[in-house]
């Protein structure tokens, strides 16, 4: 099976407060530690654990400059074999569906059966896969973790519903999925793995060579644009407790008892 | 202004709570939205759904269709596409229909699309002001989105007051959802599995999230609730790390709970988890960044490192016994 996987580099939230800048154009992006989204990482390794079981090739594909290529040379290190990037400035500012425009483009240059993506990146937004399949007239499935492919011409794949419940759906291939956590346990990658991939050529394709116009991508074409950056006002907010830790733990204890929350 | 729609979800019988807290929502929009109410279904459930919605909206268009006798969000697209109007605004749920849904509804309808709004800011000309988060829920934005070609937007549950007016009283359109082939199939829900804890009846939990680091700390909250009599529950990270049971996750994808007391260590609080905790709980975050959204929603805020307050927290409570 030909397995392509959409994936994106963004800003680690679990190494970073992200802060925003003083004019609230963007966060501080200055120190901030970069990393694969976390969601992209389990859609490669089932691509991987997909191509294992019964054959085939996993492309990793990145919408980004090129500080995003380490993205695509971690992915390659897990076990992806290509890498492609998809670099132009003209699609800066896109919005959910210029991303989605951008990588139909990649895909018709290729022949894929089977296309994942993370079910959401850093803004939450869980919109570029199911965007992706409408374009191409593709099946959708989103949230799905778990997938079966003992058939040839479709798939079972689990969808995450409320409650920790599993929608369980047959979906004819070529397919479009959204991965989410937890449906295996990706892969380790070493930085001798890293090191191993590191001269491997990977192909960038711009803007003219993905025949996209201006009006289709970037900020021109965008709808939805996003004006600042803000940190919300807090609520009421949380009584925050102040002191030493031997002071914040007296006062815990006190309001445990007090509430009802120690037995 | 162009036409405003609402999809709302059901069960047994029963609309999705959103669907007076969508009202609201167009309202902020445009005080003068009228919205027409769309459900689809099957047989008398869906009835009942389109007649208790009357009280709320003015039209309510019912999809009355097998194929639509489960919710499948590749039928359900089908059916919005052949009905709905060009330049339409369409509001529906951040949930895991919505957003199955959504995202690919907007391409058809060649719409503007955005997710998980938190709350509108008007409307100025076809460009709707809007707030939504990112980073889960570390900052938040505020988009312009041009809606003069029609919009999809997705609200998050829970954060626009219902309208509790139910002065509508509407009537039924019955529609016809049209060609809704699909090469999607539903064939079941596999229903969780129950846990060694039932922690839906648990009075006090002690929920941890990523902030534990590693697999061989969760005995320190194990040692605290131990201390305090309670269950340890979790976040979604530590599911996905196979270090707890899924039966231990709280949040809209695992499960409700109803605690007097509930301690979260280590937890952020996307919006996902604190979705999964009912009752009004007496909510205690520790969390060692300043900024995580649980402050937020919590009563009381502990800015500690947990792997070291968390075994001194345990300590005393031993010692107080």
């Amino acid at each position: 099976m030909e397995i392509l996987v959409c994936v994106k580099r963004v800003p680690d939230t679990s190494e970073n407060e992200i802060e925003v800048s003083k004019d609230g154009a963007d966060i501080e992006r200055d120190d901030l530690v970069y990393s694969v989204n976390e969601w992209d990482n389990y859609a490669v390794e089932e691509a991987i654990q997909i191509k294992d079981k019964i054959g085939g090739s996993v492309t990793v594909i990145t919408v980004g400059d090129e500080e995003a290529e380490e993205v695509l040379r971690r992915e390659m290190a897990m076990g992806a074999d290509n890498g492609i990037l998809l670099d132009d400035e003209a699609f800066e500012g896109s919005d959910g569906k210029g991303i989605a425009t951008i990588l139909k483009a990649a895909v018709e240059k290729g022949k894929y059966d089977l296309i994942l993506t993370g079910a959401q990146a850093d803004d939450g937004a869980a919109q570029v896969g199911g965007m992706l399949a409408a374009m191409l007239d593709m099946p959708y499935a989103s949230l799905v973790n778990s997938v079966d492919v003992s058939d040839a011409k479709k798939l079972k794949v689990g969808r995450e519903i409320e409650g920790g419940n599993q929608e369980m759906n047959e979906i004819e291939l070529p397919c479009v999925l959204s991965i989410q956590t937890g449906i295996n346990e990706p892969r380790y990658v070493g930085i001798r793995g890293i090191r191993k991939v590191a001269s491997v050529e990977i192909p960038t394709y711009t803007a003219s060579d993905l025949g996209l116009g201006a009006d289709a991508v970037g900020a021109g074409a965008a709808k939805v644009k996003r004006l600042d950056y803000f940190v919300p006002e807090l609520g009421e907010g949380a009584e925050m407790l102040e002191g030493s830790t031997e002071e914040k733990v007296a006062k815990l204890i006190e309001l445990l008892k007090a509430k009802g929350g120690i037995k | 202004m162009a036409q405003f729609f609402a999809y709302i979800s059901h069960g047994d019988g029963v609309a999705d709570d959103a669907a007076l807290e969508m009202i609201t929502a167009a309202k902020k929009i445009d005080p003068s939205a009228s919205v027409t109410a769309i459900v689809t279904g099957s047989g008398p459930d869906l009835d009942k759904v389109a007649n208790e919605l009357t009280a709320s909206y003015p039209e309510v268009w019912k999809f009355n269709n097998d194929a639509l006798a489960y919710p499948n969000a590749e039928v359900i697209r089908k059916a919005l596409v052949n009905n709905l109007p060009a330049d339409c605004i369409l509001l529906t749920t951040h949930d895991t229909l919505g957003m199955d849904l959504a995202p690919g509804l907007s391409i058809k309808l060649d719409s503007a699309y955005v997710a998980d709004v938190v709350d509108f800011e008007g409307l100025e000309g076809s460009d709707i002001k809007l707030v939504r988060q990112e980073f889960s829920g570390q900052v938040s934005t505020h988009v312009k989105c041009d809606a003069g070609n029609g919009a999809v937007l997705t609200l998050r549950p829970g954060v626009f007051p219902a309208d509790e007016s139910k002065s509508a009283s509407g009537n039924v359109v019955d529609k016809d959802a049209g060609d809704v082939s699909t090469k999607r199939k539903y064939l079941e829900v596999v229903v969780a599995e129950v846990g060694d804890v039932d922690i839906t009846k648990s009075e006090i939990l002690v929920s941890v999230g990523r902030g534990i680091e590693d697999q061989d700390n969760l005995e320190i909250v194990h040692e605290l609730a131990e201390a305090m009599g309670a269950d340890v529950s979790c976040s979604r990270p530590i599911v996905d790390a196979k270090w707890l049971e899924k039966s231990r996750q709280v949040g809209t994808s695992g499960l409700t709970v109803k605690p007097k007391v509930y301690l979260a260590v280590g937890i952020s609080g996307s919006f996902q988890h604190m979705g999964g905790i009912k009752g009004n709980p007496f909510v205690i975050a520790i969390n060692k960044n300043p900024k995580a959204p649980i402050f937020q929603v919590a009563d009381v805020g502990v800015t500690e490192d947990i792997l070291e307050f968390i075994p001194e927290l345990t300590e005393a409570i031993n010692e107080a016994k």
